[in-house]
Formats: C-alpha cells, sequence, structure tokens
C-alpha cells in the first residue's frame, strides 16, 4: 500500500480526504461529498464554467492549460453527443499523484465528472485508467457503482430531470495515451495513434462528439473548487496559478511522498524542508522538475516558485509535478539514457522524427555510455534532439527531446568525461533489457 | 461457431464480455479491456482467444492483432503463473530498481522474459508502473510491491509460493 505523508506546509485541499476512508460512499458523503454536483445542478452551465475560470486552476495533465477556458470551447449545441473524458493514464515517469487520488477519493473523480458533465451538457463521462492499476479501477468500478445505486448517476441525477453517465474503462499498458487523441483512439477499440489537430477534441473527439478531456487530478480538483469558492481557492495558489498541486517528491530524497502545496512554492524548500534533502546528507546534483520529459534543473537553478509561469521561465516544465531528486553519485549520461530509452520504447512509430529520433539517440547515448562515443556524438545527440521538437503529431517526440537536450547542455562537461574509451566515472551498470 | 457451445473462457467470463461489449455507445471500445481480461483468464492471447475476441467485437483478427500490438501488457506467448514486473525507470532506478531485478533474475534463475522450468514465475523487466514515491516498485501480476531492497526478494517469492501450496 502507498504510504501516505504529511508535512506542515502542506496545504490539504484535494488531499483533505485521504486516509480517511472516503472511497465507501457513506464516509464521502459525511466529509461533504456530491455537495458540490447538487450546487452545480442548481446553478448551471455557465456559473460553473465562470467559476472554473475565476479558480484559476490549470489542467493537471502536464500542459497547464487553463480549464474553465477548455470547457467554454465546448459548442453549446451539438448534433452529436458530447463527453467528459477523465485521463487516468497516469505514466509519466516521476509521477504517481492519481494513484492515490483513485486509491483515497474515488469519489471524487465522479463528482467532478458530473460537474464538467453538467458545464458543457454532457450525458456521458468516461474515467480511463492504464491497465496496471487494475487494483484502482475496481475502486473506481465499486464507487461507480454506489454513486448509480444512491441516484447520483444515471437517469435523473440526484432527483432532477438531468441524465448522466459514467463508463470506467482499462488501458493495457502505453504511455502515450495518456495524449488525448491517443487516449481517444484506444477508447475507441484502437492502437493509441494520436491524430493531427486540428480539430480539436472540443469540437470533434470521442466517437466524433465534442469531448472534454481532463486529467484525473483536474477533476478531482474540481468538487473542491465548488466547494471552496473559486475566489478561496485561486488565493491559494500564485499569479495566474490557482490552489494547490500534488507534488510527486522521488529519486534521491530522505522523505519521498506524494505532497500538496500551494502552486508557487519553493522548490528548493520543497526538496530540502518538505522532502528532508538528498538522501543520506550528499550533494545535490540535478533535479527534474515536472515527470522525465522536462528539461533537468541545476542546484543553482530550484531557487524557484513550482508554478507554470516561473517553473517555465527557468526554462523547464511544472510538467506532472513529479520532481525527481538526484544527488551527486548519479551519473548523467546513464539518467539521460534510461530517460530516452522509455521514450524509445513508447514511440508508436507513427510520426518518423519520434521513431527514427529516440531510436538513434538511445543507440548513441548506449554507445556514449558505454565509453565508445566520440567528441562528435555529443553534438549529434543534440543535433537530433533539436530535430525532434515540433515535428510530430504529438507531444511523445518533444518530451523525448526536451530532456536530452537539458542533460547535453548542463551536462556537456560529465559527456566528455566518458569519451575516448574511459568507462564511466561512476562505474554503475545499465543493462537495458526493455525493448 | 456459436460463443455459447464453442467459448475459449469460462462461463463468468464470457458473461462478463457479454456485458462488456455493451457498456459503451460503440462495441469496439470493448476491445482494449476484453483482450486484457482475456490474458488474465488464459494467460496470453491464444489465436483460439484472438479468433473469440475478434467474433465477439465483429472486426477481423487481423484487426484485434493490429490492435493488440500495440499495448504492453498484452502477450501472445505463455508467461508464468506469476508475472514478476520490475521497474527500472528513472525514479526506481535512483532507489535500486536494477539492484531487485538483477536479485529476482538470481533467485528465479532467469532473465528478461524469462520463465521457470514449473511455470510458476516469469521475470519482466518494465517501463514505469506509477510508485515512484514508493520506489523501488515492482508488480506481480496486478499485486504492488513498494518501497522495497533486494533483501526483500526471497521473501515475496516465498510468498507466491506459499499461496500455491494453500491453493493445492
Amino acid at each position: 500500500m502507498p504510504r501516505l505523508v504529511s508535512h506542515p506546509d502542506e496545504v490539504k485541499i484535494v488531499t483533505r480526504r485521504f486516509g480517511q476512508g472516503a472511497a465507501a460512499i457513506e464516509r464521502y458523503l459525511e466529509l461533504g461529498g456530491y455537495e458540490a454536483a447538487k450546487k452545480c445542478l442548481a446553478q448551471g452551465p455557465e456559473w460553473i464554467i465562470d467559476e472554473m475560470k475565476a479558480s484559476g486552476l490549470r489542467g493537471r495533465g502536464g500542459a497547464g492549460f487553463p480549464t474553465g477556458l477548455k470547457w467554454s470551447f465546448v459548442p453549446k449545441q451539438s448534433a452529436k453527443p458530447k463527453y467528459v473524458l477523465v485521463n487516468g493514464d497516469e505514466s509519466e515517469p516521476g509521477t504517481c499523484k492519481d494513484h492515490l487520488i483513485f486509491l483515497h477519493d474515488p469519489h471524487a473523480v465522479i463528482e467532478g465528472t458530473i460537474i464538467a458533465g453538467l458545464a458543457i451538457g454532457a450525458k456521458t463521462g468516461f474515467i480511463y485508467l492504464r491497465g496496471e492499476y487494475r487494483y484502482l479501477i475496481e475502486i473506481m468500478e465499486k464507487a461507480v457503482a454506489d454513486a448509480y445505486a444512491r441516484g447520483f448517476l444515471g437517469k435523473g441525477i440526484f432527483g432532477s430531470e438531468t441524465e448522466f453517465q459514467i463508463i470506467t474503462q482499462t488501458g493495457a499498458g502505453a504511455y502515450e495515451v495518456g495524449e488525448e487523441s491517443a487516449l481517444m483512439e484506444s477508447l475507441e477499440g484502437k492502437r493509441g495513434v494520436p491524430r493531427i489537430k486540428p480539430p480539436f477534441p472540443a469540437v470533434v473527439g470521442l466517437y466524433g462528439g465534442p469531448t472534454v478531456i481532463n486529467n484525473a487530478e483536474t477533476i478531482a480538483t474540481v468538487p473542491h473548487v465548488i466547494a471552496m469558492g473559486a475566489a478561496a481557492y485561486a488565493a491559494v495558489g500564485s499569479v495566474r496559478n490557482g490552489g494547490t498541486r500534488l507534488f510527486g517528491l522521488s529519486g534521491h530524497v530522505a522523505r519521498p511522498g506524494v505532497y500538496e502545496l500551494p502552486m508557487g512554492y519553493n522548490l528548493k524548500k520543497m526538496i530540502y524542508e518538505v522532502g528532508g534533502g538528498v538522501r543520506g546528507g550528499r550533494g545535490l546534483k540535478a533535479v527534474v522538475p515536472g515527470g522525465s520529459s522536462t528539461p533537468v534543473l541545476l542546484p543553482e537553478e530550484i531557487d524557484i516558485g513550482m508554478d507554470f509561469d516561473q517553473v517555465g521561465k527557468a526554462g523547464s516544465m511544472l510538467g506532472s509535478g513529479g520532481v525527481v531528486v538526484i544527488d551527486d553519485q548519479t551519473c548523467i549520461v546513464e539518467f539521460a539514457l534510461r530517460t530516452i530509452s522509455f521514450y524509445q520504447h513508447e514511440s508508436c512509430g507513427w510520426c518518423i522524427p519520434c521513431r527514427e529520433g529516440t531510436d538513434w539517440l538511445k543507440k548513441s547515448l548506449t554507445r556514449f555510455h558505454a565509453g565508445f562515443g566520440e567528441a562528435k556524438d555529443i553534438d549529434n545527440i543534440q543535433y537530433l534532439a533539436e530535430n525532434m521538437m515540433g515535428r510530430t503529431f504529438c507531444p511523445l517526440g518533444d518530451a523525448a527531446a526536451m530532456p536530452t537536450l537539458g542533460f547535453v547542455k548542463k551536462f556537456r562537461k560529465e559527456f566528455e568525461e566518458h569519451l575516448n574509451g574511459k568507462a564511466c566515472p561512476f562505474a554503475k551498470h545499465l543493462d537495458l533489457a526493455v525493448v | 461457431m456459436s460463443l455459447e457451445t464453442m467459448s475459449v473462457f469460462s462461463p463468468k467470463l464470457a458473461a462478463r464480455l457479454d456485458a462488456l461489449v455493451l457498456k459503451y455507445p460503440l462495441r469496439r471500445s470493448a476491445l482494449v479491456p476484453m483482450l486484457l481480461y482475456a490474458q488474465d483468464e488464459i494467460g496470453y492471447l491464444s489465436d483460439a482467444v484472438i479468433a473469440e475476441v475478434a467474433e465477439r467485437i465483429g472486426i477481423t483478427e487481423l484487426e484485434v492483432r493490429n490492435v493488440a500490438t500495440y499495448y504492453s501488457m498484452l502477450r501472445f506467448k505463455p508467461a508464468g503463473k506469476y508475472n514478476v514486473q520490475v521497474c527500472t525507470n528513472i525514479s526506481c532506478m535512483l532507489r535500486g530498481g536494477y539492484e531487485i531485478l538483477e536479485r529476482f533474475e538470481e533467485e528465479l534463475g532467469i532473465g528478461q522474459k524469462g520463465m521457470t522450468p514449473d511455470g510458476l514465475f516469469s521475470l519482466e523487466e518494465v517501463e514505469c508502473i506509477g510508485a515512484c514515491c514508493w520506489a523501488p516498485a515492482i508488480q506481480v501480476n496486478y499485486d504492488f510491491h513498494d518501497e522495497l531492497s533486494p533483501e526483500q526478494v526471497p521473501g515475496i517469492l516465498a510468498g507466491y509460493r506459499g499461496k500455491e501450496i494453500a491453493n493445492a
């Protein structure tokens, strides 16, 4: 069972029901559950969207798109049914926040989905979980069944005339399905290959109908925004970044775990105070701030606020909020190789720059790490990565290229130390069996 | 063929799959879960499984294979009754994921995608399983085991062996 952690600096909004048995519907109701959905039902779609806009809530999947604005893009009238699709394909290395949401607060996901449905005028919502999360799918399915039994889902929800149904779905192992168009393909029973945009999902999405796709954390946040009020929620965060974020501290940190902290919380403080610093009293070498696809930050670059804008300004991305701490005994070339091996494994091969680029990067870095690199390889790695950027249907190509560019640019010296038959200075093995 | 008389699945799973195709606006949306549930019971996607899934969904076997080959959890060869999946992605790697993998290799005497002669265990190095803050982590079938050290590996295996003896 994943361990829950706590720190005095946390502001528990989304996590406030964690560890309190809220997966049981009675307990969820005792803790104020489903009141937000009832309120939204009474207030209507325009009010909901205005609240979401005022809350400053931005997409927790990684892109940080304003949720209220996203919902407002869905046409009011549509010949085809509209859908809400909750993205619980959580697969970005360094990220395990949705894991805890599904485990501890499945009804918050259901309630948020209902509210999103009310906002856009959808009658059906889908909650898609990655296939590896089987025990969490079972928890979600039980919660959905309980919500139906109470009349919170179905023909007339909460005794109204409004209909809303929720369908759960399991994936079967695919990082790329976390991308919204690939997610829709997968849900339609196909290979998770991305679609070209436009049209955007808000216009032509699932089964050709207008579709809102939100990350599970975003959706689980929605009922709290309604319950506490948009202004109060926005006030917790930083400028243009409302509320809190579930930050996942992992890697060489003394106290790893998922911590709910206000948007804009200082990264250095997060690592040293919340996370207890680097494990074993070692020095800090680097930090991956928002999941494996985000460019690495050096120790001198981490005195920044963790929100979408400030991390962007520092040359990286807030991404999924998965903060990976790397100590000074780690080989960055090896870390870069393990990162690119993942993207090479997950590339679907649809777009050539990603398919070929990830493969060549993996080959180059493998050779490099083994001590058979040449000086020109460093520039070649950079050249390959630069030429993947922005040239693919979905962002997987960028997700592979961006961290690689960061490693090469910021740790060029360490790459050079691997040159000309010299063994890795850290003498670590990396037997890449994953193919 | 009639699915009632010729199904390769148990009556319980067959009934579940009958309901599954009616769950979605389009029947085909049942494909990925159907393949996974079928694999859970049969152990892998055999030719017979592919054929029955194709018939249940109403698409060709080729279309089923085309989709199935995309998803990393789906397999076309048997695995052990307990498939040990060790994550070695970054967060796990930093906390000893490769050491965990090595220990499983030693204890089981098998390598990547290998299976023990008794068919009880198979081993697989996998990508991120969403347990980064509780690294290093593994899954045995769908069970998570997290915050592991190599010393715990024999105990985990003994636990599953014990389960077999209890079920025998």
